[in-house]
């Protein structure tokens, strides 16, 4: 009988202890989850690694400018460049971890088979990279701050035109990304008054560049549309645009600013002076927020790294997510997240003005045409025109049914 | 009298290999224990059971026929693409959507069978390849039809018997695929219990004195291949249908290789290899992959590596000894 | 010159081009699979050293091409012994599947230790200053590396044939493939021929992957990514054989090289397809034994 009133004495007396001791109730504090699907492994690693950087930078040097009491949490998802996992992971990341901001995705399947759940659960997607055409079209949440290929080839088209050359060959990756780039360039360049020669497309895996090259050099166009996509087989491009002489024998090359990379130029030599591109960053580009870019770039990840339009896609979609959080206090429905997201705007951007545009919530922002020249001994995508606010093309050509 | 009763002892215990044992019911319970207690993982472990469907269907062709294959995928992809095409296409119903799969994936298997089996070794594996690669180029070059590189989207499935909807949660795929995994599961033992599943192991290890006992060897592989095929279109289906979702990943020749990798781990050749190696493989590649993909590959190169020159039965073949060990 | 002579020739050019690099890295697959025994699906990883070795020390240190690209090939075959003495030749004549697993288990290990060294992203090659640009022959100009590959190529296959046929090591590896228990019973140390053997095909393996760097690009997944290609390469050629290898890799890289001019897109099917037909045809290969 003592025994047991000893206990429930230290039992008590433990108690008050316990709370005396523990913390004082916090004035309640909102976390905003955003969850991040890359695809940190697989063959697109480098462009994964790149944008990441983007928002880590973004993140680093404006969680402060949070409102007080406002804190966000990051959860980050390999997709390992595979649909069917990024699926997987959003739907963990919404039912599991309650995210309640999608962002990321490299590569568009992924963003495809993500799209759809994001209707479903009601969370917004903002989509940092994935350039497919028809994507924001899958769901009403989806807005988009990176760019598509239809934006940058159309306009390169239309200019080769500009400049008197008459004919071209297009030579194009054999996937959506690659298709998208050829039809774009052929409207563009044939509603100006060119012809296409001819259009060939590569396997996706092709190792050697040449014969296809070759061919070009054989038909002898004006000006030559070569596109690969970004990194992977670049230089490979390059070597083989060099190897048969393709400049001297004076045919033109234009491309999207895929074929070169702003981290790939120090490596190409020093065939790519004088390269043509359309792109909506370069390194090179001169503005203010640029120039801020750049150093906080350097003065984080080292002198020797380069960003590129990857990063740049990054930090503006964490931009929009901020400006979300800010504007609501980092309180907000889905519905009240598309309302706010697809009216963003950033005029400050490291590329230039930049908007959503709130009938297709997908970008809208300037096309830069690019020339490779040499600036302080180092090749740089020099912007030598600009064609401003360009909206995405392909969904004005083709309206929602 | 003891040597007469030893012997039939044996014959008895032959003859009633068989039946189920009790041991045989822990995967099931497993599977049912994973859905109570993890019910945020639901879309994974429906994507593990139809895996495991998967390598175990690799399994019959390369554990009992003794055909090495790293064109197994051909088989997957073609059961991922027929249902998706047919759920994209209007036709979302999803049993007859795994009966189609299943009967294109035969049909594709029957036919390749047909050309490459005669062949063996080193012939048959390249032979393998092929079959996977070209299939793998078919579809992308028909992209208009499969999506291509994009992969294949707007599959839209109907409930399950009109009554259970493919949810977000997990929770109809899971059980679709658990039941679904179970079914051929059961085809799967009783092929290898059967007298046609010896035989199958008896041209494996001898393939000249089945000849002279005139067991028709070719004809016999013909027919295991056919069925795996079928098995592995069906598992295909299932990912297609519960993940909405078909990629060329799914004829890919990291996939095939990758069912290589999680049978060898689980151990070949003994029904139940798949049924550990998936997992295992799956949730390891689920946590470990993420922390940093050049380890994962390294680990994994290491794991293969080390199972094959120290591990050959993989993660039963240990237990086997084990469950000898005190026996010596 | 016409349009149709000027394909043809470029066709012809660019496919040797590319059939000498395949030729010169499968070639040691091919012998190690007959003389030993053993399905070596990571011989590219071989390959894709003497790749990285070579742009390392020519990017990084500036060694001069022909010094690295030697240094490779030894560096390459170095390596190659103590794998297969600790390694590869407890499975001669073994399992294939085993032999398959630990070699893509090897593969898996190579992409992880390529990207730690040297990152994920392809090495760039710069050709010396010497071979820079364009041979103009008169007729037609074609590129000098390219010009040089094929030179380069062209004598080896030769020093290889006469090797094979003139030498006493040539004679023993012939024995070897031929009937090893003959070849053991006339007092060949075949033991120590697998290792010489061995190290002389990844040497050659890496000496192709170094030359051969602008056309088949070193990446970490370079391995698996041209795995088929070796592999179609050793089958049709035939197992155990130097020749049979040549004109496999003489038909698809120009066959490759052709279709891709005329009919991009198309190219893999037909290698498949007619890889196919002739295994069912001749199993073993062109140039292998039944």
């Amino acid at each position: 009988m003592q025994g047991s009133i000893h206990r429930v004495l230290v039992g008590i007396i433990a108690a008050g202890i316990a709370a005396l001791l523990s913390p004082a109730p916090v004035a309640a504090q909102t976390t905003v989850k955003i969850g991040i699907i890359n695809s940190y492994s697989g063959f697109v690693a480098q462009a994964a690694d790149e944008m990441q950087r983007g928002m880590d930078l973004y993140v680093k040097l404006h969680e402060k400018d949070l409102p007080a009491g406002v804190k966000i949490e990051i959860i980050k998802r390999d997709d390992t460049s595979n649909p069917e996992v990024g699926k997987r992971l959003a739907q963990e990341l919404i039912t599991q971890d309650q995210v309640q901001v999608l962002t990321g995705v490299i590569l568009s399947p992924v963003a495809a088979a993500v799209a759809p759940l994001t209707a479903e659960a009601k969370v917004p997607f903002v989509i940092t990279n994935a350039a497919g055409v028809s994507i924001p079209r899958l769901s009403p949440y989806v807005v988009r701050t990176s760019f598509t290929l239809w934006q940058e080839c159309l306009p390169i088209g239309k200019w080769a035109a500009e400049q008197g050359w008459k004919t071209a060959y297009t030579e194009v990756t054999d996937f959506i990304a690659g298709h998208d780039s050829e039809a774009a360039f052929i409207k563009g360049f044939t509603d100006s008054g060119g012809k296409i020669l001819d259009s060939v497309r590569y396997p996706m895996q092709n190792p050697d560049f040449v014969p296809f090259v070759q061919r070009v050099k054989d038909a002898h166009p004006d000006v030559a549309f070569l596109w690969v996509p970004a990194q992977t087989q670049a230089t490979a491009m390059m070597n083989a645009v060099r190897d048969l002489g393709l400049r001297d024998a004076g045919i033109h090359i234009v491309s999207a600013q895929d074929l070169l990379p702003d981290e790939e130029l120090p490596r190409m030599g020093d065939t790519p002076l004088g390269l043509i591109t359309a792109g909506n960053y370069s390194t090179a580009g001169d503005r203010p927020a640029n120039k801020a870019f750049l150093a906080a770039w350097k003065a984080e990840y080292g002198e020797q790294s380069i960003p590129d339009f990857f990063s740049v896609g990054g930090w503006d979609g964490m931009a929009a997510i901020f400006d979300l959080i800010k504007a609501t206090n980092g309180k907000f429905t889905g519905d009240e997240a598309m309302a706010f997201l697809s009216h963003w705007k950033n005029p400050d951007s490291p590329r230039g003005p930049i908007e959503i545009d709130p009938n297709t919530r997908d970008i809208v922002q300037n096309i830069y045409i690019r020339e490779v020249k040499r600036v302080d001994g180092k090749l740089a995508n020099v912007e030598i025109a600009t064609i401003p606010l360009v909206k995405d093309p392909w969904k004005e050509l083709n309206p929602p049914k | 009298m003891a040597a007469d009763d030893a012997r039939a002892a044996t014959v008895d215990a032959f003859a009633r290999r068989h039946r189920f044992r009790a041991l045989e019911a822990v995967p099931w319970l497993l599977a049912l224990a994973g859905y109570v207690l993890f019910p945020g993982y639901l879309p994974l472990g429906a994507q593990i059971l139809a895996t495991i469907l998967f390598v175990l269907s690799a399994d019959l062709v390369l554990g009992y026929a003794g055909i090495v294959t790293l064109g197994h995928a051909a088989f997957f992809g073609t059961g991922a693409y027929t249902a998706g095409l047919l759920a994209a296409n209007g036709w979302g119903e999803p049993l007859s959507g795994l009966v189609a799969a299943a009967l294109i994936a035969a049909l594709v298997g029957f036919l390749s069978g047909l050309i490459i089996l005669r062949t063996t070794g080193l012939a048959l594996l390249m032979q393998t390849l092929v079959v996977a690669a070209t299939l793998y180029e078919a579809a992308n070059k028909a992209g208009r039809w499969t999506g291509g590189d994009d992969g294949l989207s707007g599959v839209v499935m109907w409930p399950i018997f009109g009554v259970f909807r493919f949810d977000m949660f997990g929770r109809t795929a899971y059980t679709y695929c658990l039941a679904v995994l179970f079914l051929g599961w059961l085809l799967a033992r009783q092929i290898v219990h059967s007298p046609f599943g010896r035989s199958l192991t008896g041209a494996r290890e001898n393939t000249a004195r089945m000849h002279a006992i005139g067991a028709p060897v070719a004809k016999r592989r013909l027919i295991i291949y056919t069925i795996s095929a079928a098995l592995a279109g069906v598992s295909g289906a299932l990912i297609a249908q519960t993940t909405s979702f078909v990629g060329l990943t799914s004829l890919s020749l990291e996939r095939s290789g990758n069912a290589l990798i999680m049978l060898i781990i689980g151990g070949v050749g003994r029904l139940y290899g798949a049924f550990i190696g998936v997992p295992l493989f799956m949730i390891a590649q689920d946590r470990f992959s993420k922390a940093d993909p050049v380890y994962w590959y390294f680990w994994l190169g290491l794991l293969m590596v080390a199972v094959v020159v120290f591990a050959r039965g993989g993660v039963l073949g240990i237990f086997e000894r084990l469950w000898k060990w005190p026996a010596k | 010159m016409n349009g149709t002579l000027a394909a043809l020739l470029s066709i012809g050019f660019h496919g040797l081009a590319f059939a000498m690099v395949l030729y010169l890295i499968s070639v040691g697959l091919s012998v190690t699979m007959g003389l030993m025994g053993f399905v070596n699906l990571a011989h590219g990883v071989f390959a894709m050293l003497g790749g990285y070795v070579m742009t390392s020390l020519m990017n990084r240190y500036g060694v001069p091409f022909l010094a690295a690209l030697a240094l490779a090939a030894i560096a390459t075959a170095l390596v190659s012994i103590p794998l297969e003495r600790v390694l590869y030749r407890r499975f001669y004549g073994g399992a294939e599947l085993d032999q398959v697993l630990l070699t893509m288990g090897l593969i898996f290990m190579s992409i992880a230790g390529a990207t730690y060294l040297w990152g994920p992203l392809t090495q760039h090659m710069e050709p010396p200053r010497w071979l820079a640009g364009q041979v103009d022959l008169g007729f037609r100009s074609f590129p000098a590396y390219r010009s040089f590959l094929i030179l380069c190529g062209g004598l080896l296959v030769i020093g290889l044939w006469l090797g094979l046929e003139r030498t006493r090591f040539g004679a023993q590896i012939r024995a070897a493939v031929d009937n090893l228990r003959m070849a053991q019973s006339v007092g060949i140390n075949t033991s120590r021929l697998f290792m010489l053997t061995f190290a002389l095909g990844s040497g050659l393996a890496g000496l192709g992957g170094g030359l051969g760097a602008d056309l088949l690009a070193i990446s970490p997944s370079y391995a698996l990514q041209y795995l088929v290609y070796f592999i179609i390469v050793v089958a049709v050629g035939g197992l155990g054989s130097i020749r049979g290898p040549f004109f496999a890799a003489l038909f698809i890289g120009i066959a490759d090289t052709a279709f891709k001019y005329w009919l991009p897109g198309l190219g893999a099917f037909f290698i498949y397809a007619l890889t196919m037909a002739l295994l069912l045809w001749r199993p073993q290969g062109l140039f292998g034994r039944a």
